[in-house]
């Protein structure tokens, strides 16, 4: 029950990446590299932070920022320098790779003595006089941490979902939209395209940096390793989104990123409870990515309808 | 006066790839003044300049040489989002006109905004805005309007060539470009766009500038008719002598350009087999 409530929680971090992915490849319709840089930066942000004493809710704000300034010098490098958007998100994710280790002093951040979100939340679960030793949930223990700490990220992930949801309904968000869409629409109908690309890329990339706040937070301490994978694990969730929300609405397809998002958890916590190597999830994930990209093209091609009357071989 | 020049273009000059074996003079000093309410229809052949020309009103191309006022303001050098605020337009490939994953409702939605630099935070389809782009939408006649929370994309290309026109026209342009905005349609769906397009310029006395193809409209649409040729207007028809005028005449005309041009060509050839 630990592992499952464990996903969950994972899931429910993790969307945040995942929506940010979304929102530079599905909305903006770009190749955005900033998302594993950005992701990182939130990681170590928050964790230098709340080591200095700060409060998580400061800390995981001030982390998504610096992924939303990541995202808007990506943007900047595009579309006022004119760099390719793939060497932009590149060049990006490595400076910041240095930003980084300023900012760990070269080692790790352990997050164990600090105000942390799990600790806080398991101290308000207390405040509340829950039960310290945990709740047993379908016959198995989830300690008071754990489940407080699910409890907390209900909004510190729903929060953000739900005004993505509400930004892509204003005018603002729609300009963005089509901006995204048909670029030359937008700009016939007055819109700076520009700025929408840059605006676009900071919102993705402030919920890629707020994640990694969030991830640092849940995992206890933050280090440059959280810098790598992570397009690769939210465009996988994004997939999975698709799939799950296929010809729905956009809200639809946001929650559906979200859900994505939990059963891309729920399937990674399978596969370590089957034996996997946690070692081995980044390759499997690639592939994971890699196989949905190109095999409904391999199954078109093989599988092509003919048309009436023509030869089977032609 | 200025008020009496919608739309003033001086000189506009314009090479592509200049210096390079692709250079290609587009606009070669195209002069033009509209007043307000006037309807040009510019014809000529593949090359001929006549897409440049609309583009550079657009803001799409940055003429080299030249100024395009609107209104007695210098536009010139305005990026293409900001001359939105008072061009209208509507592109030949049916396509490129709307937004396909955005609904009806939420791509007309967008055309109310036409001229504000950054849109805001308050919901873009309130209910009375809603309202009001189905009024819009049922005076099509298409009954688009009970189809609003579509994705634009699923539509026919000529209902998708409609809502452009909306979307062009929905806020009043000072200026309507069309280009071409039939040449991709089946016949029943151009002459659809077409009557509309009578019906909404001659309701809003909107300022036209209409590229096309085809003879027939020229003849039809209008009050005016330019033709260019390699970048340059070589004839104005206007007043009694537009009027008057006919699709035969027109093609005359067009076969004159046509041979000129062969027998370029063909002295070009007499000299490289004297010369090479």
């Amino acid at each position: 029950m630990n592992l499952l409530v464990g996903a969950l929680s994972m899931g429910l971090l993790l969307s945040l990446l995942a929506l940010g992915v979304f929102v530079a490849f599905r909305i903006l319709g770009t190749y955005d590299l900033t998302a594993d840089g950005a992701f990182g930066v939130g990681a170590v942000v928050a964790a230098a932070l709340l080591a200095r004493g700060f409060d998580p809710t400061t800390a995981s704000i001030v982390a998504g920022l610096a992924g939303g300034a990541a995202g808007a010098v990506t943007g900047l490098l595009h579309t006022r320098l004119k760099v390719d958007i793939l060497l932009a998100g590149i060049l990006v994710t490595t400076a910041l790779y240095s930003l980084d280790l300023f900012l760990m002093k070269g080692g790790d951040i352990p997050l164990s003595g600090t105000r942390a979100l799990p600790r806080t939340a398991e101290s308000i679960w207390m405040a509340a006089g829950l039960p310290s030793e945990g709740v047993v949930l379908f016959g198995t223990k989830v300690s008071a941490r754990n489940l407080a700490t699910f409890i907390a990220l209900i909004p510190a992930a729903g929060v953000p979902v739900f005004l993505l949801d509400r930004f892509f309904r204003t005018s603002l968000g729609l300009a963005l939209r089509a901006t995204g869409d048909n670029r030359t629409m937008a700009r016939a109908v007055g819109i700076d395209v520009d700025a929408m690309f840059v605006l676009g890329l900071v919102a993705a990339n402030g919920m890629v940096g707020l994640s990694g706040a969030l991830f640092a937070q849940y995992q206890s301490f933050a280090n440059i390793q959280m810098s790598f994978g992570n397009l690769v694990t939210g465009l996988g969730c994004v997939i999975l989104g698709d799939a799950i929300a296929r010809g729905r609405s956009l809200g639809g397809r946001i929650l559906g990123v979200v859900l994505g998002t939990i059963l891309f958890r729920l399937l990674v916590a399978g596969a370590i409870t089957a034996g996997v190597a946690p070692n081995a999830l980044k390759l499997l994930t690639a592939l994971f990515v890699l196989a949905v990209l190109v095999i409904p093209d391999i199954v078109r091609s093989r599988f092509r309808p003919r048309p009436a009357g023509a030869p089977a071989h032609g | 006066m200025a008020e009496s020049r919608a739309l003033e273009l001086v000189d506009l000059r314009h090479t592509f790839n200049e210096g390079t074996v692709h250079e290609v003079r587009a606009l070669r000093g195209v002069n033009l003044v509209m007043e307000p309410g006037a309807f040009v229809v510019v014809l000529g052949f593949n090359g001929s300049g006549k897409s440049s020309l609309l583009n550079a009103v657009a803001g799409t191309l940055i003429p080299a040489h030249g100024e395009v006022k609107v209104y007695g303001e210098d536009v010139t050098q305005w990026p293409e989002h900001r001359r939105a605020a008072l061009v209208g337009r509507v592109f030949q490939d049916p396509l490129r006109g709307t937004a396909p994953r955005l609904t009806i409702a939420e791509n007309l939605a967008l055309a109310t905004q036409r001229g504000r630099r950054w849109p805001d935070l308050r919901r873009a389809l309130s209910r009375p805005k809603r309202e009001a782009i189905a009024a819009q939408v049922s005076e099509l006649g298409m009954g688009l309007e009970d189809r609003l929370d579509t994705p634009i994309g699923s539509l026919s290309g000529g209902q998708r060539q409609a809502l452009t026109l909306l979307i062009a026209t929905l806020v009043s342009p000072r200026i309507l470009l069309l280009d071409e905005h039939t040449a991709a349609l089946d016949p029943k769906s151009a002459e659809m766009v077409l009557s509309l397009t009578e019906e909404v310029v001659r309701k809003l006395r909107l300022t036209t500038l209409m590229v096309t193809h085809s003879m027939a409209q020229a003849v039809r649409l209008g009050d005016r008719v330019l033709m260019m040729h390699r970048g340059k207007v070589v004839r104005d028809y206007r007043g009694p002598r537009k009027r008057r005028l006919r699709a035969e005449e027109l093609l005359d005309h067009f076969n004159e350009l046509r041979n000129e041009d062969l027998l370029d060509e063909s002295a070009a050839g007499m000299l490289e087999r004297v010369y090479v």
